[in-house]
């Protein structure tokens, strides 16, 4: 088999930083602009021509923003257990710049899930927190986040780092869903899925629309983001790689 | 096989004569529970009702204070590459690490229980749940604690990180068992949450040696 005249495919390629560069710089100025578009539609849908609920009146708005950040801390954290195994199984060196890239947007999601949650909490349960199972869960995950971060942190060398961050975010991974059975045992207040269920979702298709829009803007955006975060690191390594260099050769030249 | 008992048997040998033996393990849980009442008064009711939480809570401490040396003590001193080197496979290993760390930390507090139990002012009828529930769980949290300490072998001061990465996956270990003593106190039945951490505990046995032999080799490329 000629293996010079077969081109390896796309995700193999990507390992070169250069040509990620290449196809990330030509992705992102699209990306951006429909970013820029979902949000406007979403946002337009969500704030002028969705109606009030009949229970919770103007309140339920918040669900806008609210909700796609949890769709979001969730997807992102699939993401980022995909980039694991692209590190671990397949040393995609690409992967786990993609991984370090996505930690801090992921638990910034799972934040604006947290603290919009508690502003929609106070009028509709009356307390800021409430120890409930969702409340808690989306907690745990954010607390999952913040240990990988510092994980990330706390190890010099970027390729044990992501390494251990790998396996820190599979073990994460698997124990995921334990810790969302687990916590809704206890489970108190909050409503149940009213969305991605069995037998379609409960809410209008006034409120869906908007609501799907905002997921798609938020999802936009996290790719943006996640493209420019990963350009970063990529350009960040290049730079350390570069004076290491260049310290080597001043050292080695001025002897010479 | 003889790798194993060695190690078994070296382990205990550290962890007495350095003072962890599992005597001083229950001198521990002792404390912890004396503290308790000054913290929260006298209360006799209270002190009952929280009593399942504060057993819990002390094996998750007690299992987090050893742990950050677990491996870091044998990285320092050579023995990791030795482990890794042995013909016998690294996960099982680390299992057998793990076990005798246990040793000395959830198995003296699981037969501890019932007396300290009845300082707290268990139900009578939750004294056995009670010592079961920490029996089959505290080898979950030493688990998941093995996965943390071989993730954080490398890092000179691991303690702080390692109980960020540790404790969130413990949560799980946590509800069942506590719930275990809860519902039995309540006179319910609490075979289900019994299960559930019985599950919990096997699945870690499952994943977590395997875990931190891929970290421990990971780390040095």
């Amino acid at each position: 088999m000629d293996v010079t005249s077969q081109k390896p495919a796309l995700w193999m390629r990507l390992a070169n930083p250069a040509t990620f560069n290449v196809l990330a710089n030509r992705l992102l100025a699209p990306l951006a602009v429909l970013t820029l578009v979902a949000f406007a539609y979403g946002l337009y849908g969500a704030f002028a021509t969705s109606p009030a609920d009949y229970q919770q009146g103007e309140t339920v708005r918040i669900m806008y923003i609210h909700v796609p950040s949890a769709w979001l801390a969730l997807f992102v954290y699939a993401g980022m257990a995909a980039s694991a195994l692209g590190t671990l199984v397949f040393r995609h060196p690409v992967a786990d710049v993609a991984q370090k890239a996505a930690a801090p947007l992921g638990a910034g999601f799972t934040l604006i899930c947290l603290i919009t949650g508690s502003f929609w909490g106070k009028p509709m349960w009356g307390t800021w927190w409430e120890w409930d199972a969702r409340l808690t869960s989306v907690l745990i995950l954010f607390l999952i986040y913040l240990g990988i971060i510092a994980l990330w942190r706390a190890i010099d060398e970027p390729q044990r780092a992501a390494r251990a961050v790998a396996i820190m975010t599979l073990v994460g991974a698997v124990n995921l869903p334990i810790i969302k059975f687990s916590v809704d045992w206890w489970y108190t207040l909050h409503q149940p899925a009213s969305v991605f269920r069995m037998g379609g979702p409960t809410i209008h298709k006034s409120m869906l629309t908007p609501l799907l829009w905002m997921g798609v803007a938020y999802l936009l955006l996290y790719l943006s983001l996640l493209l420019v975060r990963m350009k970063t690191e990529l350009m960040a390594r290049r730079i350390e790689r570069l004076q290491i260099l260049a310290a080597d050769r001043q050292s080695s030249g001025g002897g010479a | 096989m003889n790798a194993l008992l060695a190690i078994l048997r070296r382990e205990w040998l550290l962890a007495r004569r350095i003072g962890a033996g599992a005597e001083l393990g229950i001198v521990f849980f002792l404390i912890l529970i004396s503290v308790v009442p000054f913290a929260v008064g006298a209360d006799q009711k209270l002190i009952s009702r929280i009593a399942p939480a504060i057993l819990w809570l002390a094996a998750l401490l007690a299992t987090l204070l050893g742990l950050d040396r677990l491996l870091q003590a044998d990285e320092e001193d050579g023995i990791v590459d030795h482990l890794l080197m042995s013909e016998t496979p690294l996960s099982l290993l680390l299992a057998v690490k793990a076990l005798a760390h246990w040793a000395v930390t959830g198995l003296p507090l699981s037969l501890a229980a019932p007396l300290l139990g009845l300082m707290l002012a268990i139900e009578p009828q939750a004294m056995m749940p009670l010592a079961a529930s920490l029996l089959i769980g505290t080898p979950a949290l030493t688990l998941i604690g093995l996965v943390g300490a071989a993730l954080t072998v490398s890092l000179k001061r691991g303690g702080l990180l390692l109980s960020i990465l540790v404790l969130p996956l413990a949560i799980p270990t946590l509800i069942f068992g506590a719930t275990v003593v809860k519902e039995a106190a309540a006179g319910r039945a609490y075979s289900t949450p019994l299960l559930l951490l019985s599950g919990v505990s096997l699945l870690m046995l499952a994943i977590a040696p395997v875990a931190a032999a891929g970290a421990l080799r990971f780390a040095r490329n």
